[in-house]
């Protein structure tokens, strides 16, 4: 049995601990925010906040989580709408599919804990999640509104 | 099955999944997002909501609920067509919600809703007729209501933002208080739509229906269903396409964790069914399987580069466009070029895979039943194929939509639809959950064919163009999926943006398009913009060619051959202005144009590039130009176009499905690159809907993304790449 912290609530998982955390996430613990695109960390869609880090979960195990504090989709505002992230996807209408915009907030969230007046191109590095509607522009655009206030 | 309108509405509002109309996510996230609170059905007590015609349900409480049958995947369809009802019903927009048509009911009512496939850009340009007629219709029926209800004329009432108002005495109704009443009214037909001129909400930039349940993963995609007792699957199919499967050896994972079942699907493919989709992954890649490969196992893409050559000059080719005599014209030209361009098979590569659930529950009494839950561009093409899968009848198949995580065209096709009943039905009782790993994915598409292109263009002395031929050689998409539309060997598809009605240069005296099919193993399909994205390359990159072989400016040049076509002129004009194309640009900064017309609307494009000294191309800059006759919501035609570069450009530098040994060699988004942030130019998108037609905006622009790059990439480099993708060559100067 392997405990997780996610969303500051403690999860008792029965898991192989090689299992990928995007697998226990959605099908242990039936939390399906965070999404299956590629398994080999290409896509970014799985993307949740480990310890404070970005990280693509499709790619870490389980068994190397023993404390470690897991942030998904589900847990990033206590109402789904109030991050400064997802409030500025909103003011810009980000979304088309939807379906990798969990991935995308959880990355700029984390870029802009980290670097709150990123550059450029400090988003083309930090922003490398696929998104094959092709919202990027307006990613970018929500970013720079976060970090200039006018959320 | 008869239904009862009334009666069925209402029980629809008490469970989503028991009916047929779902209520979806769209309900309460359209309330949030407008910041008004949601009123529940059942707080109204009594009160029910009433069908008003059949494409909106008005609530007690106001809100209207539009009917859509087309399928939502992200380009805004359900929006755009609840504005159009909404505007016609003089609905206020506030209130406006939407929810989707079941193809079950859709059927069971004679199709009383319409076609519900969603592609080819038609979602709003092939439904505007009669989603406008029905909410006209709800709004006279509303006003009927009223009048019946003063006793006054209907003549003497008005409405505005979803109120009767008697205008005599003042007096006003509320659409909630007239609801019921209107809603036992006869339909009336042949309702005035409103002019242009009058409309409130089609042409405004309103918010997205359903934007909020994507920003915090509540949105329920088909791949994140979860139903009790189900169990989950993923597939293998034959690795070479038309292989058969001949035997798999299901001990060798039975003791794996969570195995259940290791089951044959149809003749080419093998499932294994588990608790979990990981497990049943991880046991797949551990399960021995025997192919036949059908004696295709040898194919290569060198073996079809050089089948697609031949068809460069074969005799035969069926005929698309043809003016004057191209001949005569080479003969007499004061010269000649000619160029020979290629584009590879593509993947659509949706970020959610291929999926679908689906219960078969087995009942001797009254015959066995299938529900799916599926991520589908075409709802009855879905119930269709569950019903042959699963051996029942049509009204024995319940079809629940779910949001789709990109469509692009492959999700028209039902293969994983078929199979995810295949498996079920082996399982009954129990949903079953088929996923596709992205592998899967990648090496079992529906591809874009791949083709080749030569092109011969002659000029006069003075540099007029004279005669153009466009020869494409490759894989027809019809001969693959409806080989009954061929007719007279020609898939008409094929002429995309190159027949006499689409083409933007019939003032050229010499035209011939023509097309050698040459079609491989390889399944083909419809990817977003289809065939109008390599015509326009060829033939935008050529016309290019023939400017500079002409010393002339490309857009002079081309000014000279549109005589004949005065609105793709005006687009590209209207680019080429908001571009700056007169101005001199900065230092090391180099532009290419192009024009297209495709899926009802006209293009254009100029696009901004640097190159270099070691070869790196940067796009710096795209204007996109697009006349789709009228815009309903410009706010998402700019989304749309916007991330149609994305679609385009991804194609343009990076991807490529290859074949080696009969199979496809790429398999993830590791070796088939898409797009990225890092990629993306600044997108300035300009509307100049002329009006008189209905154009589509989500995939017109894909095909000037790729030859206005290519344009400027030789503006910079006098180099020419005439093989796609870019990917690694070599783009130092000339």
């Amino acid at each position: 049995m392997i405990a997780l912290d996610i969303n500051g609530h403690t999860h008792q998982v029965y898991a192989d601990p090689e299992t990928p955390l995007l697998w226990v996430i959605r099908e242990w613990l039936g939390m399906t925010g965070t999404k299956f695109g590629c398994g080999i960390a290409q896509c970014g869609a799985c993307s949740v906040h480990i310890d404070g880090q970005v990280m693509r979960s499709c790619s870490v195990q389980v068994g190397s989580l023993d404390k470690a504090k897991i942030l998904t989709i589900e847990g990033l505002s206590p109402d789904g709408l109030s991050h400064p992230v997802q409030k500025a996807w909103l003011q810009h209408e980000v979304p088309q599919c939807g379906y990798c915009q969990s991935g995308q907030i959880m990355a700029a969230a984390a870029l802009l804990a980290a670097n709150p007046k990123p550059s450029d191109a400090d988003i083309d590095e930090a922003m490398s999640n696929i998104c094959r509607c092709g919202t990027y522009n307006r990613i970018r655009t929500a970013i720079h509104t976060v970090s200039s206030g006018a959320v | 099955m008869k239904l009862n309108r009334r009666h069925f509405i209402v029980s629809a509002g008490a469970g989503a999944f028991t009916l047929g109309w779902k209520l979806p996510h769209a309900l309460a996230q359209g309330v949030a997002a407008q910041g008004v609170a949601a009123q529940g059905v059942a707080a109204q007590g009594v009160a029910v909501p009433a069908e008003i015609g059949i494409w909106a349900v008005v609530h007690p409480d106001d809100t209207v609920m539009v009917r859509i049958a087309r399928s939502e995947m992200g380009q805004g369809t359900m929006t755009g067509l609840a504005q159009l009802v909404a505007d016609e019903m003089d609905a206020d927009w506030v209130h406006v919600r939407a929810e989707y048509v079941a193809p079950e009911v859709n059927l069971a009512r004679k199709r009383a809703w319409g076609d519900m496939s969603t592609g080819g850009s038609r979602g709003i340009r092939a439904s505007v007729e009669y989603v406008r007629q029905g909410g006209a219709a709800a709004r006279a029926m509303l006003i009927q209501a009223a009048a019946a209800k003063w006793g006054v004329p209907a003549s003497e009432c008005t409405t505005a933002a979803s109120v009767v108002t008697h205008t005599p005495s003042k007096r006003t109704l509320r659409y909630g208080e007239l609801a019921e009443a209107a809603s036992k009214l006869p339909v009336p037909s042949n309702v005035a739509v409103k002019n242009p001129a009058d409309w409130k909400i089609i042409g405004k930039g309103v918010k997205r229906l359903d934007t909020v349940d994507k920003l915090n993963g509540r949105q329920i995609y088909a791949i994140d269903v979860q139903l009790p007792d189900m169990l989950n699957a993923t597939i293998a199919q034959s690795p070479v396409f038309g292989g058969k499967l001949v035997s798999f050896d299901a001990k060798a994972i039975a003791a794996m964790p969570g195995v259940r079942h290791v089951l044959a699907v149809g003749d080419n493919a093998v499932a294994v069914v588990a608790d979990k989709f990981y497990q049943a992954k991880t046991a797949m890649a551990k399960l021995p399987i025997v192919w036949d490969e059908a004696g295709n196992g040898e194919v290569t893409s060198a073996m079809i580069a050089k089948a697609l050559a031949e068809g460069l000059d074969a005799k035969e080719a069926g005929v698309g466009l043809k003016q004057g005599d191209v001949a005569v014209a080479f003969a007499a030209a004061a010269k000649k070029i000619e160029a020979v361009y290629s584009a590879p098979f593509l993947n659509h590569a949706t970020l959610e895979p291929m999926n679908c659930t689906a219960m078969v529950t087995v009942d001797p009494a009254r015959g066995d039943r299938v529900e799916i839950w599926v991520p589908s561009q075409n709802g009855e093409a879905s119930l269709a194929a569950a019903a042959e899968a699963g051996g029942v009848k049509l009204s024995d198949v319940k079809v629940n939509k779910l949001s789709l995580g990109g469509g692009f065209g492959r999700r028209g096709q039902q293969d994983y639809t078929r199979q995810a009943v295949l498996v079920a039905k082996q399982v009954p009782g129990r949903p079953i959950k088929l996923i596709w790993t992205r592998e899967e994915d990648m090496q079992h598409g529906y591809y874009r064919p791949i083709t080749q292109c030569k092109l011969t263009g002659s000029m006069d002395a003075a540099g007029n163009v004279t005669g153009i031929h466009m020869r494409i050689s490759g894989q027809s998409i019809l001969a693959y999926l409806n080989p009954a539309a061929i007719k007279d060997g020609i898939d008409p598809v094929q002429f995309q943006s190159m027949n006499p009605a689409e083409f933007g240069y019939m003032a050229v005296p010499n035209l011939l398009v023509d097309h050698a099919m040459r079609n491989t193993h390889v399944p083909v399909g419809f990817w977003r913009g289809v065939n109008t994205n390599q015509n326009t390359i060829y033939m935008e990159c050529f016309i290019d060619e023939m400017a500079a072989a002409a010393g002339k400016d490309p857009l002079e040049f081309r000014r000279a051959m549109m005589g004949k076509n005065p609105k793709h002129l005006a687009i590209l004009n209207a680019v080429a202005e908001k571009a700056g194309w007169d101005k001199p640009l900065a230092p090391g900064v180099y532009r290419g144009l192009c024009q297209n017309y495709g899926y009802g609307s006209y293009v254009a494009a100029v696009a901004e590039v640097t190159v270099s000294p070691k070869g790196e191309l940067k796009i710096l800059r795209i204007v996109a130009g697009t006349d789709p006759g009228y815009v309903v919501n410009p706010d998402q035609v700019d989304a749309q176009v916007d991330g149609s570069f994305a679609f385009g450009l991804g194609a343009l530098l990076y991807s490529e499905i290859t074949l080696d040994k009969g199979r496809v060699v790429e398999g993830n988004f590791d070796s088939y690159q898409v797009a990225r942030m890092s990629d993306m130019p600044r997108v300035e998108t300009i509307h100049r809907p002329s009006g008189g037609f209905w154009g589509g905006v989500g995939e017109p622009t894909i095909a000037v993304a790729a030859p206005a790059v290519l344009n400027a990439i030789f503006a910079a480099t006098g180099k020419r790449i005439r093989s796609l993708p870019i990917k690694d060559q070599d783009l130092r100067k000339a």
